[in-house]
């Protein structure tokens, strides 16, 4: 049996005032999928990140989210769809005036009514879920780029989200650290049965987690393939595609990572 | 909003879990049921520990009947987790959803090995007063610091070795220059009117209300024209160049800069500072103007003082000597003003608030420096008799 439709995009125009970014994007995200939004840099991919999230209206076509039009439901419908994203930014986007556990209790305490201690035992069960037990009391400022993506995450999963997007995750992390977020955001999906859509041109990334994807083009701007990663790098016939997922030639795609199985994370390893 | 949460509380309330306890021999056999997540009520940890005896040592779950789950049930998990690692009993876990499973085996994955971070305490006052007074003694020396610096700098661009865009100079002599006129205008007029109302009062007990002119005049020319500039400079000009500058601080824009072998003093605080030490005096010249205007429209209105009378009588009043005092003062502000901009800008530290500390702490070191400098050189100038 197929997996439910959680995100359907359909015939989507992005658009910064007459400068039209992307246009017909139509695409499915079903529930479970661990979706990745691929392409050169500039061609879209965290703007339409951005169109799912709610931080920018769509030029013309539909974002659904289930049955919901997204855009054409009231705020309020839109702000509750909301609440059950979480998102990992870029930058990490920790707020640099509060310590880790204030950035993290934040979604708790603006859309719960638990009381103070409970809201703390969640964040110290959140933070130590990304590995940062007793940074609690650390600033964004004192801890480093690995450190702030994984804190940037416990605060994404504060609410124990069904749909967790993420933009360019290991953007900034050495291949170490960026291979065990990779684990963590799988462990995660797995345990919490979330929908994982990331926007990344990490190849490694790509090709451990990704199981179904959309390739968007800078210079046609539209979307130029889609589908599972693994099947894109046999079966594509479009050359730039096939070079983006090779390294232009020069690697052999898959090879490069143990493939898409779903790693056991090691007890005793830290990304640090 | 408020009322959203309320209704939501009220729907929430309806969903409960519940857990009931079986003890076959040595085995608590726990069977949670319901909804146990963020949104529900159920019991808490306390509550099941008292299930627990003397003699369990075994504990397992039953989760059939357990409808929804989420962080908070993970935490009760882990409470009880702990518990029985604690006590020597042995924990179960194999009947738990296996989502519940890994996310336990992750948490506990990394043990509590918190580094170490030197606790905030309450200092006493003595203590404080230390630090404050060491932290000013720092201060200082960086004033002091940079001000050799730009020096050096200034010497590099006097001998043609120093480099800064033409582009940005000018778009900075712009930005203190013209684009500030509206604002100085206007304060500097109502400066003018204040004073000449302030005095007018006075200056009638005597009949001598021909002097307001006087007033106003020496009082714009020698003081406020050049200070209200400066102070108006302060919040506009020199609270944007630390928020300029700290951002690119906090962008590693003067990382790359230094790394690139440009300078950043010469580069950054060079052209800024040329462009307001050149447009300060412009400043209070048209602030003393406006300010002379401000007060003859009071003189006139209120006073009956002609235009002619007024003009001969400021005339006779301000020589080119105040105007003088006016326009060094002027240049020693604005070098203040930019000053301490440009050296808030470079201490900054690599956050968003540390951007705005840099730029409130800007303006209030320009403000601080203008008016002691000011009350020294008025001092000084008092002694020599200019």
């Amino acid at each position: 049996m197929q997996p439910q439709p959680l995100i359907t995009v359909t015939d989507l125009t992005m658009a910064y005032g007459s400068f039209v970014l992307q246009r017909d994007l139509t695409f499915t995200i079903r529930q479970g999928d661990i979706f990745v939004i691929m392409g050169d840099s500039g061609c879209g991919k965290s703007t339409l990140l951005r169109h799912m999230i709610g931080l920018k209206e769509p030029a013309a076509g539909t974002i659904h989210f289930r049955d919901t039009n997204f855009w054409e439901a009231s705020e309020k419908h839109r702000n509750q769809i909301m609440r059950r994203c979480g998102i990992l930014y870029q930058s990490s986007a920790l707020l640099s005036s509060m310590t880790l556990a204030e950035n993290v209790s934040l979604p708790l305490r603006q859309h719960t009514t638990l009381a103070q201690d409970e809201i703390a035992d969640l964040v110290s069960l959140k933070l130590r879920l990304v590995g940062l037990a007793g940074f609690d009391h650390f600033y964004p400022s004192e801890i480093s780029g690995g450190m702030k993506k994984r804190a940037g995450l416990a605060r994404a999963i504060a609410l124990d989200p069904e749909i967790l997007f993420f933009d360019e995750p290991s953007a900034g992390l050495d291949p170490i650290s960026a291979k065990l977020l990779d684990d963590l955001i799988l462990e995660i999906r797995d345990s919490l049965g979330a929908t994982v859509v990331i926007v990344t041109h990490e190849l490694a990334s790509i090709f451990a987690i990704g199981n179904d994807s959309v390739f968007l083009d800078a210079e046609s701007r539209t979307m130029i393939a889609q589908g599972d990663p693994h099947s894109l790098l046999e079966s594509t016939r479009n050359p730039k595609v096939k070079q983006f997922l090779t390294r232009g030639g020069s690697e052999q795609g898959p090879a490069l990572t143990p493939g898409p199985a779903v790693k056991k994370r090691d007890k005793d390893t830290h990304i640090s | 909003m408020e009322s959203d949460k309320i209704q939501e509380r009220a729907d929430n309330l309806r969903a409960e879990g519940t857990v009931e306890a079986e003890k076959k021999g040595t085995d608590l056999h726990l069977s949670f049921k319901g909804q146990w997540t963020i949104h529900s009520v159920f019991p808490s940890f306390i509550e099941i520990k008292s299930f627990f005896t003397d003699k369990t040592d075994s504990i397992s779950f039953n989760t059939e009947e357990l409808q929804a789950w989420d962080s908070r049930f993970l935490i009760i998990l882990n409470d009880i987790k702990e518990f029985a690692n604690l006590n020597n009993i042995l924990f179960v876990a194999e009947e738990l959803p296996s989502g519940a499973q890994r996310l336990l085996a992750l948490a506990s994955a990394s043990p509590g090995k918190a580094p170490f971070k030197p606790e905030e305490r309450d200092q006493s006052f003595l203590a404080t007063v230390g630090d404050k007074t060491s932290y000013l003694i720092q201060d200082c020396s960086e004033f002091l610091l940079f001000t050799g610096t730009i020096t050096l700098s200034y010497l590099r661009l006097f001998s043609g070795k120093a480099q800064f865009l033409k582009s940005d100079f000018f778009g900075f002599l712009e930005e203190c220059g013209p684009a500030a006129l509206p604002i100085v205008s206007l304060i500097s007029v109502l400066v003018g009117i204040i004073l000449a109302f302030v005095g007018a009062v006075q200056l009638q007990l005597f009949g001598a209300e021909i002097y307001i002119a006087n007033l106003v005049g020496l009082g714009m020319t020698r003081e406020m024209g050049a200070m209200m500039a400066a102070i108006i400079m302060a919040g506009r000009t020199g609270a944007a160049f630390a928020a300029q500058l700290g951002t690119m601080q906090v962008n590693e824009e003067i990382d790359a800069l230094q790394t690139m072998g440009i300078d950043p003093v010469d580069f950054l605080v060079l052209p800024r500072m040329s462009a307001l030490l050149l447009m300060m005096p412009l400043l209070a010249l048209w602030a003393d103007l406006l300010g002379i205007g401000g007060g003859f429209l009071i003189a006139w209105f209120t006073l009956d003082i002609s235009m002619t009378e007024y003009y001969n009588q400021t005339i006779g009043a301000v020589t080119l000597r105040h105007f003088g005092v006016g326009l060094f003062k002027a240049i020693i502000f604005g070098y203040l003003v930019a000053f301490s901009g440009c050296l808030r800008g470079i201490q900054c530290g690599r956050s968003a608030s540390a951007v705005g500390a840099a730029a409130t702490s800007a303006v209030v070191t320009a403000i601080v420096l203008i008016v002691v400098s000011d009350a020294v050189m008025t001092i000084i100038f008092n002694i020599l008799g200019i």
